[in-house]
Formats: structure tokens, sequence, C-alpha cells
């Protein structure tokens, strides 16, 4: 029974790891012990003067930064690994799918048409990103078909080309646009920097149906890998159960999407490593996934920050530095071993 | 009992299968032969529920099965497939407890009595002492035995298998079929089973079902249909019958086009 609850053990003592450090390390450093007092405060009242920078900074400008990139995550570990799962290719991600990018210029589209000065407004921008997500994952599935089956690097081939559409048609859009709309692409292409609650707030609800389904969805995911025959054979009703998990799953990587822009591999590298070391099983490799993505963004956050400080490197940019290769890597073993 | 009842179907304009009738009952083998593209791995599927039919009924004691929702025919209705790219990183033991699905609550959790169920499984085809390994090891026959206690888990009355022996050697094509007859005659299943090897199913089956372009040609006992005319003309190839030399059975030795 140990055995069960190890793996949630250690992703989680990951992810605290990972919080801990997005919370301290930036520009400015908060050390431990001026964090702890900081955060004490909330409860005693007591806030000595000399930490009045750092309280401020920590509540205004990083907790919510971390919070948003660790909801990122998430959505883009859990996503990757129910993409991996419902087409059976173990190269889908979010990102190269085209999911990503079809995600982004939805919301793109949504701002430029107006920006959302309200609360709702800013609700309407996932939505709108949902939209071009599942268009996206429409139109990629059927250039990738080959008849009944969908080759592993067929979808990938499409999803790749299709998102350069799709991000070409961002970056027009984004050439074109004046004041806050400029500035909210900038993040949308390299990640946030300066996002306050709102997003965070905003995604939640989105992310916490579309994650709960994934969630839900586990032994469905373990059915679908012996194939939409014997899955059906065994009493799934496939076609249903594959359209509910591509919409939650597409749910979630727009709502990553709006507010945090477009960071790939994030959906690949987790769900592979998570699948390594603690089995095939996708009732556990979902959450897991989900929490290590979570932690894998905030350290890759971390480094964005700290590696050129104090200038900010686009998170994207530092998973793809790492992801890229990991890609190439799954590629050599797909063709070694036939499909994992 | 598995009633199929002027069962057609077909895939785009092209008719595969046409008005097929055929009965099998519990405790019965029905071996299902014919050449190949005669539609034999068509009917298992057509049976099983994932294509759609053109017309005809798969009934089970009064119970239209094409009618159900695949929760409710899996309890049913069991399918062996052929053991062709299993994935590989699940456990023989999770693969196995798959096979309990229609009777799991939605988050797949299952009981006791459930793993129960697997562990008998895996005991009746010799396969227990597995259990832990992955599926990506074992060996093709193996393999095809972990796909039959996946069936079996699954509890059924009515037991499919589509050309389970094609990729084994001649020791586990003979185990196969043993525990096949078995289930039939100790468990009562009735057991349809899509065979190549003419000569299995003349040993194992009760009775024979020869299909060809489609349509079923003969049913009967072994030696009904196993005849040097039927297969002759099903085949397009002299075949001459003979005794088995040690079982109660013909057996058909093929003959030379030139």
């Amino acid at each position: 029974m140990t055995n069960r609850f190890l793996p949630y053990l250690w992703t989680l003592l990951f992810l605290a790891l990972a919080i801990l450090l997005s919370i301290a390390i930036g520009a400015v450093s908060i050390p431990p012990k001026d964090l702890w007092q900081v955060l004490a405060s909330q409860l005693t009242g007591i806030l000595p003067d000399s930490l009045q920078t750092s309280a401020f900074i920590l509540w205004k400008i990083r907790l919510p930064r971390t919070a948003l990139i660790l909801l990122t995550g998430a959505a883009l570990g859990g996503s990757g690994a129910a993409y991996q799962g419902i087409f059976r290719n173990p190269l889908a991600d979010p990102y190269l799918i085209g999911v990503a990018s079809g995600a982004g210029l939805g919301a793109v589209l949504a701002m430029s048409v107006r920006w959302p000065y309200t609360f709702w407004g800013l609700m309407a921008v996932p939505l709108a990103a949902f939209i071009g997500a599942m268009l996206t994952v429409f139109v990629v599935y059927m250039l990738a078909r080959v008849g009944k089956t969908v080759p592993t690097t067929n979808l990938i081939l499409a999803g790749v080309a299709f998102g350069s559409f799709a991000a070409a048609l961002t970056s027009f859009l984004m050439l074109r646009s004046t004041g806050e709309l400029r500035r909210a692409i900038a993040w949308l292409l390299g990640g946030s920097s300066q996002a306050g609650w709102g997003p965070t707030l905003t995604i939640l609800p989105y992310l916490a149906i579309g994650l709960g389904i994934l969630i839900l969805g586990g032994h469905a995911l373990n059915l679908l890998q012996f194939g939409d025959d014997q899955a059906q054979q065994l009493g799934l009703p496939v076609t249903r159960t594959k359209t509910i998990l591509l919409l939650a799953a597409s749910l979630a990587t727009a709502a990553a999407v709006s507010f945090s822009g477009i960071i790939g591999f994030i959906g690949l590298i987790v769900p592979h490593i998570m699948r390594l070391w603690f089995g095939a099983d996708y009732r556990r490799l979902l959450p897991l996934s989900i929490i290590g993505g979570a932690g894998m963004l905030l350290v890759a956050d971390v480094l964005a920050r700290v590696v050129l400080a104090p200038q900010e490197l686009p998170v994207g940019i530092v998973t793809a530095l790492v992801g890229a290769p990991f890609f190439l890597w799954v590629l050599r073993r797909v063709k070694n071993q036939g499909y994992w | 009992m598995l009633k199929i009842e002027g069962l057609s179907v077909s895939y785009g304009t092209r008719r595969v299968l046409h008005d097929v009738s055929l009965e099998v009952c519990s405790g019965e083998v029905m071996a299902l032969i014919g050449p190949n593209g005669a539609g034999k791995s068509t009917l298992v599927r057509a049976v099983s529920g994932v294509i759609p039919l053109l017309g005809g009924k798969i009934r089970t004691n009064g119970d239209d099965l094409a009618a159900l929702p695949p929760m409710q025919r899996a309890r049913y209705l069991a399918v062996v497939p052929q053991a062709v790219s299993l994935p590989p990183a699940f456990t023989v033991w999770e693969t196995v407890l798959m096979g309990r699905t229609p009777y799991l609550n939605f988050l797949g959790q299952a009981s006791a009595s459930d793993e129960e169920r697997v562990q008998h499984a895996l005991e009746r085809v010799a396969a227990l002492d597995l259990a832990e390994r992955r599926v990506g090891e074992l060996s093709g026959g193996e393999q095809q035995r972990v796909l039959l206690a996946r069936a079996l888990a699954q509890s059924t009355p009515i037991l499919l298998l589509d050309e389970p022996t094609s990729n084994l050697d001649l020791h586990y094509q003979v185990s196969l079929m043993e525990i096949v007859r078995g289930l039939a005659q100790r468990d009562h299943l009735a057991v349809l089973i899509a065979l190549h090897d003419l000569n299995l199913a003349a040993r194992y089956a009760d009775r024979v079902a020869l299909l060809v372009g489609g349509e079923i040609k003969a049913v009967g006992t072994p030696r009904q249909v196993l005849t040097p005319e039927l297969i002759s003309a099903a085949y397009h190839l002299p075949v001459s019958v003979i005794s088995h030399p040690f079982a109660d059975a013909p057996l058909v030795l093929p003959g030379s086009n030139v």
C-alpha cells in the first residue's frame, strides 16, 4: 500500500520545493527568514518596517506569478498526458500538436475585438482560446488521419504546420495592434511577468473543470491504449469518451495559454518522466503529470528569471531548450521500439 | 447462447457479409473457417458491436445485443483479439483487470471480488506467475493467454475469439485450444472462434461453420463440413480428407494446384 502513495509523495515534495524557490528567487531575493516573517504577519498583524518592500513584492508580484505559473504547468502536464493517451502517441504535447498556438490565436482574436476591461470580459478570453483549441484539434486530426489510424509523426507534422500558421496570424495581429493589446500579446508570446491576481482567478474554474474530468478519465485512457475496438469490446463508449476527454484537455490547454502564453514541451516531458518512474497506469499518471507539470514549469520559470538577471527570459525559451532534445530522444525511442 | 440472425455488413459500398445466420449454443465450441477475406474477422467484429450493421439481429436469451450500450454488451460477450501491438507498459495484472471494466464504477476502482476474478482467470490460463511482468516483455503465446484471461475476467456467457492461434507455435496452439474447449465444456460458455487452421477446427470444435465470400456455405460437425467437396470448392484447391491417426476427427490434407 505504501507503494501506491509514494509517487504522490515524491512529486508533491518536488512541487513544494519548486514553489519555495519560485517565491524566494527573483530580481529581489527574499531570504527564507524574511519570507516566513511576511507570511506570519498575515496571522499576527505585525510587520517590521524593514520588510514592507518584501511584503509588497511577495503579495503583489511574486505570489500571483507563482500561482499562475503553477496552474499553467499543471494544465500543460495534465493535458499533455491526456493527448498522449487519446491519440496513443508518445510525442503528443499541447504545443507540438498545434493546440496551444490555436488557443493563443483565439485569445488574441478575442482581445483585439475588445480588450477585456471587466471581470466577465476577462473570463471570455479563455473561452475564445478554447474555441481556437478545439478547431485546431479537429483540423490537425483530419489532416493527420490516414484511413482509421493517425500515424505518430503525421500528427506532429500537421500540428507543427498548423501551429506555425496560427502563430503567424497571431504575430500579424500583434504587429497591427496598439496600446494595451500589444502588451497583452507580448506576454501571450513570452510568458507573463506582471499579471496580478486577475488572470489566476480567471483560469481557475476552467482548469478545475478540465483537469477534473481528465483525472476521472484515467481508467478510460487505460482502455483506449488497446485501440478503439478492444476498448469498446471491454465496455467503453469510445467515441463519446474520446470527445469528452479531448474537450477537457483542450479546455485546460486553452486556459493555460490565455494568460501565460505558448509554452512548449512541458506536456511532453513530464508525462514521459512520470511514466518511466511510476508506470503507465493513467489513473496515476494523470494526477502525477499535473503535479509534476506544475513543479517543472515553476523550476523553468525560476531559471528564466535567474539566467540573465536582471533581464528575464520568456519561460518558453527555457522549456524549449530542454524539451527539444528530449523530443528527439523520444522520437528515436519510438522508432527503435515501436509505440510506447 | 448466441443467435445471429440475417446479419449483413458492408464497408462503404462493398457488401462483406450477406445475410449470415448462425446459432452457437452454451457449452459448444463453434469454429468459423473460410479462406482469407471471407469475412471471418468482420463477423467477429460485427457481433462484438464495433462496426455498424446493415441489417440483422444478434440475440442472447431474447436480448438484442446490437441495441445495447457497450457497457451492458460487455457483460454478455467478451472478445479475444489477436495479440498484436498491445500496449507494452501495462503489467499482466493491470491488463487482465481491464476485463472487469463492465462491473467497475466510473473511476475504475476494483473491489476484492474483482481481484479474485482476475486471479482466477490468470490461473485458468496458467499465467498467474506472469502477473507482475510487463506485457511488452512476454512472448506471443504468453500475450495471447493474457488476452484470453482478460476475456475470462469479463465473466460473460459468450466468448468470441479472432484467430487466436495464428501467431503461436504448435505447443501454444494446442494448449490454447484445450483451454478453450474446457471453457465450453466445464463453464458452459458459448464459444465462437475464427480459425485459420482447419485441423485445429476439426479436432477441437463441436461444430464448424464455413464462411465463403461473406456467406455461410455449410454448418455442421467437423465430419459434415470438412469434406473434400466443400473445402476444395471454398479454397480453390484439391484436398483429401483422412481420419486423424490418434484423435476422433477428420484431417485435411491440401493437394496441389498443378
